[in-house]
């Protein structure tokens, strides 16, 4: 009973890596939806969580994040990189307005068959519990909008990726700097866990007096 | 000269075991011509100056004339030449001469030792350093260049901006122009507020439900750690309890007909008390937290906690405990049973609505939603069902959603959205009329009359000052009462009846009913 139960709840570095990616998505797409930097009714709705998520209709940003988060799940199943963050910049100045950092913690997990090698560690976490923590962030994460300065101008939005430094850089990326924020607070949401990633969401935004 | 620049040229060109470099930049070729050849001051101070500064650390970087110029800068003229490009132009007012020589003639013997692949390295090492100093001043959080061995890496093909032509929906929350315009109804709607009540120490909680209106004409009203009665026939005012220091009520809510009154307190425990005689009839506990929400149902109770419970008391048995409901995992702050009383809807601070079906035995309801809609983005406190469509629920969700839905609980579809620009605080209908009444916070702090189902809006009714927490209508339906953060309870009198469609109604229906409910309302 106990060995069928282990193998049913297992989660290797790789679903680690999927169950995030996967989370990126919808918290990306909710947070594009919820600071109002796109039109809503380029949005459709969408469930996950248990929760009715709002996600982008636009063709372009659906190939984006594809891409991103494609690479991005290759390079976490290998925990090559330990922070995502999403940009949001004014389309016109190039300002950074706000930054939303996902860091990525490499834990140990629970596996018993962990035997030194850090590539097949698993973690006994249940899904159902992962995803319940996932929706607190993703609840916190539309709740933000009470407290985050209005984005009143034309937004865009960059997902950068931050890797150890012998990655190599695949085709079609390039090499960007740090962003900063000028009088930047920053607040830190909740945050949850595979059992091999812990995943920090922080949002970081622009002080306007 | 030129056969020196050539030997010093071929050198660089046979040291393999470096970085592999472009040509070196023309200062340093200049510099090795000057100290191949006959000491020139001038220059010799540049060379001294950055050979003598540093402990090399190994962090080959690729053009070092930038920082060299800069380091130079640094040591005799902090601000002025522009550094930039691989030209040094010296600031000759500010070169101390004296220093120069002094370096240069001690360190002399060293420096010819030294090849041009070292000054490189030294310098560059020197540009890390500096890089360091400035993300330090600068305030990068946890720089990756600082922090050593990460890279950002970006995708080249971005995401598109937001077209011209769009602006945040957010921005009505921050920037309605008060008042509005509202279109005017087909009837006349009193804007004003016909009457208002000071209500000190009201508690500015989203999360609590301290008002309540009952059949008896009766008003209960939670303020700080007290209830209070306020008749609103005679306008007596008695107070009915007081709460142990730090305790409070969390919700009120009056029994369909009587004087008795249920409020759920901050302990967890709900209490029955007899109005008319000013005493408590008896405590029922169940909830691990505050209870903030309550809704009765005959002689069935239901309360909704902060534990995300909703228990059912029956308020006649001493196992009052009936069933406990566990759909939400937040604070439940709304809970209103049908007026048919065939469901109960229930919405949390999860954003979500669970309408629960009556149970098979009759009494409380099943322990499994028969719906839960989770469309709203934020906590839904704001429930109402519609008198002449008992299958027809209201919900208005909190500031990140703003939202008025309506729902078809028979199927469990939505019938209808609107956004209302404004956090939803409460929901009434109308008994007179085909209209709907909400409560809203931040801009304008309104109730607004909408006419259901078109929702087009019928009037605003201003006047409080801070967000409006809870509403409740007088039993002959024309009034309503709201009680905002601003601690006071404005009266409006927008459902007043058609003096020429109640004659009509009058003559049909029973006086006998009429008489109960139409008493004045000073």
């Amino acid at each position: 009973m106990s060995t069928a139960q282990a193998s049913k709840n297992c989660i290797t570095l790789k679903g680690s890596a999927q169950i995030i990616v996967e989370y990126l998505k919808y918290g990306i797409n909710s947070i594009l939806f919820q600071r109002g930097i796109y039109p809503a009714e380029n949005f459709s709705t969408s469930q996950q969580y248990g929760l009715t998520i709002l996600m982008s209709k636009d063709e372009k940003i659906i190939t984006f994040l594809q891409n991103v988060l494609t690479q991005t799940e290759e390079w976490l199943s290998k925990n090559m990189t330990n922070k995502i963050s999403m940009v949001i910049t004014n389309a016109h100045t190039k300002e950074v307005l706000e930054c939303w950092e996902f860091k990525m913690q490499a834990e140990l997990g629970d596996g018993k068959d962990s035997s030194g090698d850090p590539m097949k560690t698993t973690s006994s976490k249940e899904l159902a519990r992962i995803q319940n923590e996932i929706r607190d962030v993703m609840r916190q994460i539309s709740a933000t909008v009470s407290y985050l300065p209005l984005l009143d101008c034309i937004c865009a939005f960059d997902v950068m990726i931050h890797t150890l430094e012998n990655t190599e850089i695949p085709k079609e990326w390039d090499e960007t700097g740090e962003v900063s924020i000028q009088n930047a607070q920053a607040v830190k949401l909740r945050s949850f866990s595979t059992g091999l990633h812990k995943v920090e969401t922080v949002v970081n935004y622009k002080m306007t007096s | 000269m030129s056969q020196f620049n050539f030997v010093s040229d071929l050198q660089n060109a046979l040291i393999l075991d470096g970085e592999t470099r472009g040509p070196p930049p023309r200062w340093q070729k200049k510099l090795e011509a000057s100290l191949n050849g006959s000491v020139n001051t001038t220059r010799s101070v540049l060379s001294v100056s950055y050979n003598t500064s540093f402990s090399g650390v190994q962090a080959p970087i690729k053009t070092p004339g930038k920082c060299a110029d800069a380091k130079a800068n640094k040591k005799q003229t902090p601000t002025k030449t522009p550094g930039g490009g691989d030209r040094f132009i010296p600031n000759r007012a500010a070169t101390n001469f004296e220093l120069a020589h002094f370096l240069v003639k001690s360190e002399k013997g060293e420096e010819e030792n030294n090849d041009s692949n070292e000054n490189n390295v030294k310098a560059s090492a020197h540009k890390d350093e500096r890089q360091k100093l400035i993300a330090e001043v600068a305030q990068v959080p946890e720089s990756g260049q600082a922090a050593g061995g990460s890279r950002i890496l970006c995708y080249q093909n971005k995401a598109p901006a937001a077209p011209e032509s769009h602006t945040n929906p957010l921005k009505v929350v921050y920037s309605i122009k008060t008042p509005i315009s509202t279109k005017s109804g087909s009837r006349y709607i009193p804007t004003t507020s016909e009457r208002i009540l000071d209500a000190p120490d009201f508690i500015n909680d989203y999360y609590l439900n301290l008002m309540d209106w009952s059949g008896d004409n009766i008003v209960a009203v939670a303020l700080g750690s007290c209830v209070y009665l306020w008749n609103a026939a005679s306008g007596n005012i008695e107070q009915l309890t007081e709460f142990e220091e730090g305790d409070y009520a969390g919700s009120l809510s009056w029994i369909q007909e009587g004087q008795v009154l249920a409020i759920g307190n901050s302990t967890g425990a709900v209490e029955l008390w007899d109005c008319s005689k000013a005493k408590r009839l008896r405590v029922m506990d169940g909830h691990s937290a505050r209870v903030g929400s309550l809704a009765w149902n005959s002689f069935l109770v239901s309360s909704g906690g902060r534990d995300g419970l909703i228990i059912h008391h029956d308020v006649r048995s001493a196992n009052h405990k009936i069933s406990s409901l566990s759909g939400h995992n937040q604070e439940v702050c709304g809970l209103k049973w049908s007026t048919d009383f065939k469901y109960l809807a229930s919405g949390g601070n999860d954003n979500l609505v669970n309408v629960w079906p009556l149970a098979l035995s009759g009494v409380g309801t099943a322990t499994e939603p028969l719906h839960q809609f989770n469309e709203h983005q934020a906590a839904v406190r704001a429930l109402a069902w519609c008198p002449w469509q008992p299958n027809t629920l209201a919900t208005g969700g909190g500031t990140a959603d703003r939202c008025i839905k309506f729902w078809n609980v028979s199927n469990g579809s939505l019938i209808k959205s609107v956004d209302s620009k404004s956090q939803v605080c409460a929901l009434l209908f109308s008994r007179h009329y085909k209209e709907l009444i909400s409560a809203h916070g931040f801009a304008n702090n309104q109730l607004t009359i909408w006419k259901y189902p078109t929702m087009v809006k019928q009037a605003d009714l201003t006047g409080h000052t801070s967000r409006v927490l809870q509403m409740a209508m007088s039993p002959d339906g024309s009034t309503v009462i709201s009680a905002g953060a601003d601690e006071t309870l404005r009266l409006w009198n927008c459902f007043a009846p058609d003096p020429l469609a109640s004659k009509k109604v009058s003559s049909v229906k029973s006086m006998a009913k009429q008489s109960v409910f139409r008493q004045s309302i000073r």
